[in-house]
C-alpha cells in the first residue's frame, strides 16, 4: 500500500455539505421573509409617497401632530396600568399553583391557559355585552363608558393573564427546598422567608412578565379596535394610516415607533432570562409545599375568583353569540352562526383560517426544527451562523402589525419578483410562520440541547450519514417538542389578527379578520359567534395535542422510563 | 473469536507489520481555539494492537488530541497518519475508528440490538448477517439476552458495554475511549476496566483511552502518555513513568511523592535541602550550585528509631498519621522539610510512631528524583 498524498485543504464531507445547505436555506428564508421586508419598511419611513427621499420629514410631521403623539402616550399608559394589575394577579395565581396545596391544581392550570386559545377581540366583545351601551352591568361603571381606556385595560388584563401567569409559574417552580430549610433553621417567619427567599428567586420572572405584558398591550390590535371607541392608540393608528388613508410612509413611521417599546422589552427580557439562568443551581432539591390553611385558603379563594372571571368572560361571549337580540330578547338561537347572511364568505372564512393555520403548523414546524438543528449541530463558528441565530430570535420583538405592514411594502413593491405572493394563501402562511417563529425556535433549541451532543459523532464514527441519524434519532426524540411547536403555531395562526389584516386577499380572508369586520359593521353578536367558533377549533386542536401526547408517551414509555 | 482474529491477521498482512511503521502516527499536531493553545506540537506513535492511555488533569488537551485523531475537531496544524494514510483532514465518516464517549451517547429510542446494529448498514450487511453479528457482539460483552431492551432499562455498566459493542461492530482498526468509565461507581469501574483490557487483548484492536484517573491508566495500559498544558510530558510504560518520571510534573502527578527544593553540592551526587546534606544519584551529572526540585516517594522513605539511625539519616518528628488500611501514611518534619512516609501499620507500630515521636529517616540515594529548575 503506498502512501496517499495529503489532501491540500479540508474536504467538505457529504454531511458538512448538507449542513452548509441547511444553513444557507435558513439564511435565505429569514432574509427573504423577515429581514428584507423590515428593511423595506424602514426605508419607507424615510421616503415620500412618490418614492423620493424625505429624510426625517415624516418623523418631523409625526412629532408635530398632536393626535399621533396622544396615541403613543395612550398606548404607554394603558399598557403600564395593565402591567400593574396583571402582574400581581398572575403572581398570586402562579404562587397558588406552585407553592401551595390548593386542590384542583390541574383544573386551575388548564383555565389559566384558556384565554390563549381565543382571539384577543373575544374578551373585548364579552366586555361590551356586560358594560357596553346595552350592557347588563353598565351601572357598575358609574356613568363611564367602557369604550375607551377602561374597556381596553379590562380586556387586556384578560388577554395578558396567561403569558404572565405562565412565566411566573415557571419562575416560581424552580425553588431550592434547602434555601427554605436554611431560612427556617435560622427562625425566619413566613413573611421574612417570602421577602428574602421567594421574591428574589422570582424577581427576573417578574421583570419578564412585566415586559411581556407591556409589549403585548402596546402591540395588540384586536382589543382597541373593538372596544377602543374614539380612544386612539398606536396599533389602531397604524391601521388607520394604512388602510384608512393609504399613507404608507406615515404608517411606516408609526410602525417604527411601535417597534421601539417592543425591541426595548425584548432586550430587557433576554437580559432577565440570562440573569435567571445564572441564579439556578443544577443541584437544587425541589420544594414540596406543606399544607398550611392560613396560606392555602385565601389563595384558593383568589384562584377561584380569577378562574371564574376568565371562564365567565368566555361564557358571556359564548352566551352573547347564542341569544337573539342582546339584551332585550335573551331567547337562544343559532342565527348568529349563519355567517353567510352577514359575510359572503360565510363559514368559508373559518375554513380559510383552518387551512392557513394547518399549513403554518406543518410547514412552520418543519422549517423551524430543521433550522434549529442546523444552528445547534452544524458548524458553530462563522458569521453566517451567528447572523441566522440572531434573525431567528428577533421576530419575537416585531409586533404583528409592523410585520404585516413590512410585508405589504415589500411584496407589493412593483419591482419585487415575488409580488404574485401578495393576497395569496402562501403569504398568510409565510407571515404567520415568521410572526410566531421565535417561540417555536426556542422550544426546538431546548429540545435539541437535551440530546447527547455526541449522537452525531457516534453516527459519523460508524459511517452513518448525519441525515440518517437525524431521521432515526433526533426527530423521534424531539417529537413531543415538535407537536408542541405545531400546536402553538396552529393556535397562534388561528387567533391572530394584527399581521394578516393587511395581507389577506378576496378569497383568503381569515376568520379572525372576518370577526373584526363584522364588529365594524355593527354585528357584535355575529363577531362573537365567529370568535367562539375560532375558540372551538383551537380548543379541539389543544385537546388533540393532549391526546396525541398521551399516545406518544405510552408508545415511547419503554425508552424514556427508568430501569 | 474468529472474525476478529481474521481481521487482526488481515491488518498484520497490510502496511503495518509489528516492528515496521507504527499503526498511528501523530506528527507535530497543534490545536488552537482562538488565542488559546489547546495542543502544542504533539508527536506520538502507536503500534498495532497497542493499548495507549492519555493521562492528565482536566484541560491538559488529552480529549482534544483524541477528538483530533477521531476527526471530530481536526487539528489546526500537523499531520495524523493511520495505517500509512494521511487522515488529518478527513471527516470522521471517512476514517476507520470506533469511539465510546463518557456519556456513551446510546440512542435512547433504539433498542440495544438496534444500537449495536446502527453502523451495520449497506449492501455488505444483509439482514441475516447483521443479526448474526449483533448477537455475536452482544455475547462478547455478556449481554446476549438484553438485545430487546432499551438503554434506559440497563444499568450504567451494561450501557457502557453496549456502547463498546456498538463501537466495535464495524471491526474498526482503532478504538477510541473517551473517559469510558468515569460515569460509573468505583467497584463497577475496576471490574469493567479489566474487562475492556482483556477484550482489547483478545481482539488485538489498537486502542487509545483518555482518562484523568491514574490508577485506571496504570492498570490497563501498555503505554501511558502523560499530558499537561497541551503538551506531552512523558510517554512510557506504567512502570517507567512511575519509577523514572521525565519531569517534575510527572513526578508529582503520578503516585504520591514529597517535593522539596534543593541545591547541588559537592562532591558529585550530593544535594543540600533545608540545611540537610542528602545523597542523590540523579544529581551526579549536575553542576555544583544548580537549583533543583527533588521528589521522594513515601514508600521509599526508610524509618528507624533515633538510637538505631544509620549514617546520613535525617532526624525527623512525626506530625500526623493517616491510617489507610493496608498502609499507614506518616507526615514527617525535618526542620523546614516536609516528608511523607508509607509502610504497613505494623511496621510503624513497632517503631513507636505516634504524633510528636522522634525518628530517623533515610532517603535512599538511588530513589531521590532530581530535576534542575528551569532557568
Amino acid at each position: 500500500m503506498s502512501e496517499t498524498p495529503a489532501p491540500a485543504r479540508a474536504r467538505l464531507s457529504f454531511d458538512a455539505r448538507m449542513m452548509r445547505a441547511g444553513l444557507l436555506f435558513a439564511a435565505g428564508f429569514l432574509a427573504l421573509f423577515f429581514v428584507l421586508p423590515l428593511a423595506t419598511l424602514l426605508l419607507r419611513a424615510f421616503g415620500t409617497p412618490e418614492g423620493g427621499f424625505a429624510g426625517l420629514e415624516n418623523f418631523r410631521i409625526y412629532a408635530t401632530t398632536p393626535a399621533l403623539l396622544t396615541a403613543a402616550w395612550n398606548s404607554v399608559w394603558t399598557a403600564a396600568l395593565t402591567v400593574v394589575i396583571v402582574v400581581p394577579a398572575a403572581f398570586a395565581y402562579a404562587y397558588a399553583l406552585t407553592r401551595s396545596r390548593i386542590p384542583f391544581k390541574p383544573f386551575f392550570r388548564a383555565v389559566m391557559l384558556v384565554p390563549l386559545l381565543a382571539p384577543s377581540l373575544l374578551p373585548a366583545l364579552a366586555l361590551i355585552y356586560l358594560f357596553g351601551n346595552q350592557g347588563m352591568l353598565r351601572e357598575l361603571l358609574f356613568g363611564h363608558s367602557v369604550y375607551g381606556p377602561i374597556g381596553i385595560v379590562m380586556a387586556q388584563v384578560f388577554y395578558c393573564f396567561p403569558p404572565a401567569a405562565l412565566i411566573l409559574s415557571v419562575a416560581l417552580s424552580t425553588a431550592d427546598a434547602r434555601l427554605y430549610e436554611a431560612a427556617q433553621a435560622l427562625r425566619a417567619g413566613h413573611a421574612r422567608i417570602f421577602l428574602t427567599v421567594t421574591l428574589p428567586v422570582a424577581r427576573y420572572g417578574l421583570v419578564s412578565a412585566a415586559v411581556v405584558v407591556f409589549t403585548l398591550v402596546v402591540t395588540d390590535f384586536g382589543i382597541p379596535k373593538v372596544i377602543g371607541g374614539q380612544f386612539p392608540v398606536l396599533a389602531t393608528d397604524v391601521y388607520k394610516q394604512v388602510v384608512g388613508q393609504q399613507n404608507f410612509n406615515m404608517g411606516a413611521v408609526v410602525g417604527l415607533v411601535l417597534l421601539v417599546p417592543a425591541v426595548l422589552a425584548f432586550v430587557l427580557d433576554r437580559w432577565a432570562a440570562r440573569q435567571r439562568a445564572a441564579t439556578m443551581s443544577g443541584r437544587a432539591v425541589p420544594l414540596v409545599p406543606k399544607p398550611r390553611a392560613a396560606r392555602d385558603c385565601p389563595l384558593l379563594l383568589l384562584s377561584s375568583l380569577m378562574a371564574g372571571l376568565l371562564l365567565g368572560l368566555i361564557g358571556v361571549a359564548a352566551w352573547g353569540s347564542l341569544v337573539r337580540f342582546w339584551p332585550y330578547n335573551l331567547s337562544l338561537t343559532l342565527d348568529n352562526y349563519d355567517f353567510g347572511r352577514f359575510d359572503t364568505a360565510g363559514w368559508g372564512a373559518l375554513w380559510v383560517s383552518v387551512r392557513m393555520a394547518a399549513a403554518t403548523a406543518v410547514i412552520g414546524t418543519a422549517i423551524i426544527f430543521v433550522v434549529a438543528y442546523v444552528l445547534e449541530r452544524g458548524p458553530q463558528q462563522g458569521r453566517l451562523a451567528g447572523m441566522v441565530r440572531m434573525a431567528a430570535t428577533a421576530p419575537l420583538a416585531v409586533p404583528g402589525l409592523v410585520l404585516g405592514l413590512a410585508y405589504i411594502v415589500f411584496f407589493n413593491h412593483p419591482a419585487n419578483p415575488l409580488g404574485w405572493l401578495y393576497g395569496s394563501m402562501a403569504i398568510l402562511v409565510l407571515n404567520s410562520i415568521v410572526h410566531f417563529y421565535t417561540v417555536g425556535h426556542l422550544t426546538a433549541v431546548t429540545a435539541i440541547r437535551q440530546l447527547d451532543p455526541e449522537f452525531e459523532s457516534v453516527g459519523a464514527s460508524l459511517r452513518v450519514p448525519q441525515l440518517i441519524t437525524f431521521g432515526r434519532v433526533t426527530v423521534p426524540m424531539c417529537l413531543p417538542a415538535m407537536l408542541e411547536i405545531a400546536i402553538y403555531l396552529f393556535v397562534s395562526a388561528m387567533t391572530t389578527v394584527s399581521a394578516v389584516i393587511f395581507l389577506y386577499g378576496p378569497d383568503t380572508k381569515p376568520a379572525s379578520v372576518a370577526a373584526v369586520h363584522m364588529d365594524e359593521a355593527g354585528q357584535a353578536s355575529v363577531a362573537s359567534a365567529m370568535a367562539v367558533a375560532i375558540l372551538a377549533v383551537t380548543s379541539a386542536a389543544k385537546l388533540a395535542q393532549l391526546a396525541l401526547g398521551a399516545v406518544l408517551g405510552r408508545f415511547t414509555q419503554a425508552w424514556r422510563g427508568g430501569r | 473469536m474468529p472474525p476478529f482474529g481474521l481481521a487482526a491477521a488481515a491488518r498484520l498482512d497490510g502496511a503495518t507489520r509489528p516492528g515496521g511503521a507504527p499503526y498511528l502516527r501523530v506528527q507535530e499536531v497543534g490545536k488552537r481555539f482562538g488565542a488559546f493553545v489547546a495542543l502544542e506540537r504533539v508527536n506520538l506513535d502507536v503500534a498495532e494492537g497497542e493499548f495507549v492511555t492519555f493521562l492528565g488533569p482536566s484541560g491538559c488537551g488529552k480529549t482534544t488530541l483524541l477528538r483530533g485523531i477521531a476527526g471530530l475537531d481536526p487539528p489546526t496544524s500537523g499531520r495524523i497518519l493511520q495505517a500509512g494514510r494521511d487522515i488529518t483532514r478527513l471527516p470522521p465518516a471517512e476514517r476507520d475508528f470506533g469511539i465510546v464517549f463518557q456519556s456513551y451517547a446510546l440512542f435512547p429510542n433504539l433498542t440495544v440490538a438496534q444500537n449495536v446494529a446502527y453502523g451495520l448498514r449497506g449492501p455488505q450487511w444483509p439482514k441475516p448477517r447483521m443479526r448474526e453479528r449483533v448477537a455475536e457482539l452482544l455475547s462478547i460483552v455478556g449481554l446476549a439476552d438484553q438485545g430487546a431492551k432499551y438503554p434506559a432499562q440497563l444499568s450504567g455498566g451494561q450501557q457502557q458495554r453496549v456502547a463498546l459493542a456498538r463501537a466495535l461492530a464495524n471491526e474498526p482498526g482503532l478504538l477510541l475511549l473517551d473517559e469510558p468509565l468515569s460515569a460509573l461507581d468505583a467497584i463497577v469501574r475496576q471490574h469493567l476496566r479489566q474487562e475492556i483490557r482483556s477484550l482489547q487483548q483478545r481482539l488485538g484492536v489498537t486502542t487509545i483511552m483518555v482518562t484523568h484517573d491514574q490508577e485506571e491508566a496504570m492498570g490497563v495500559s501498555d503505554r501511558i502518555v502523560v499530558m499537561s498544558g497541551g503538551r506531552i510530558e512523558q510517554i512510557g510504560t506504567p512502570a517507567e513513568i512511575y519509577a523514572r518520571p521525565a519531569s517534575p510534573f510527572v513526578a508529582a502527578f503520578i503516585g504520591h511523592s514529597s517535593r522539596f527544593e534543593a541545591v547541588v553540592d559537592s562532591p558529585a551526587g550530593m544535594i543540600v535541602a533545608g540545611g540537610h546534606r542528602l545523597a542523590a544519584e540523579a544529581a551526579r551529572p549536575l553542576l555544583f550550585g544548580t537549583r533543583v526540585t527533588a521528589f521522594i516517594r513515601p514508600e521509599h522513605v526508610r524509618l528507624d528509631r533515633p538510637e538505631a539511625a544509620p549514617p546520613g539519616a535525617l532526624p525527623v518528628r512525626v506530625t500526623g498519621i493517616e491510617f489507610l488500611g493496608a498502609v499507614c501514611r506518616l507526615a514527617l518534619e525535618a526542620g523546614p522539610l516536609r516528608l511523607l512516609a508509607a509502610a504497613a501499620p505494623d511496621a510503624f507500630a513497632a517503631l513507636g510512631a505516634e504524633p510528636g515521636a522522634a525518628l530517623a529517616a533515610t532517603l535512599p540515594a538511588e530513589r531521590v528524583m532530581v530535576f534542575p529548575e528551569d532557568v
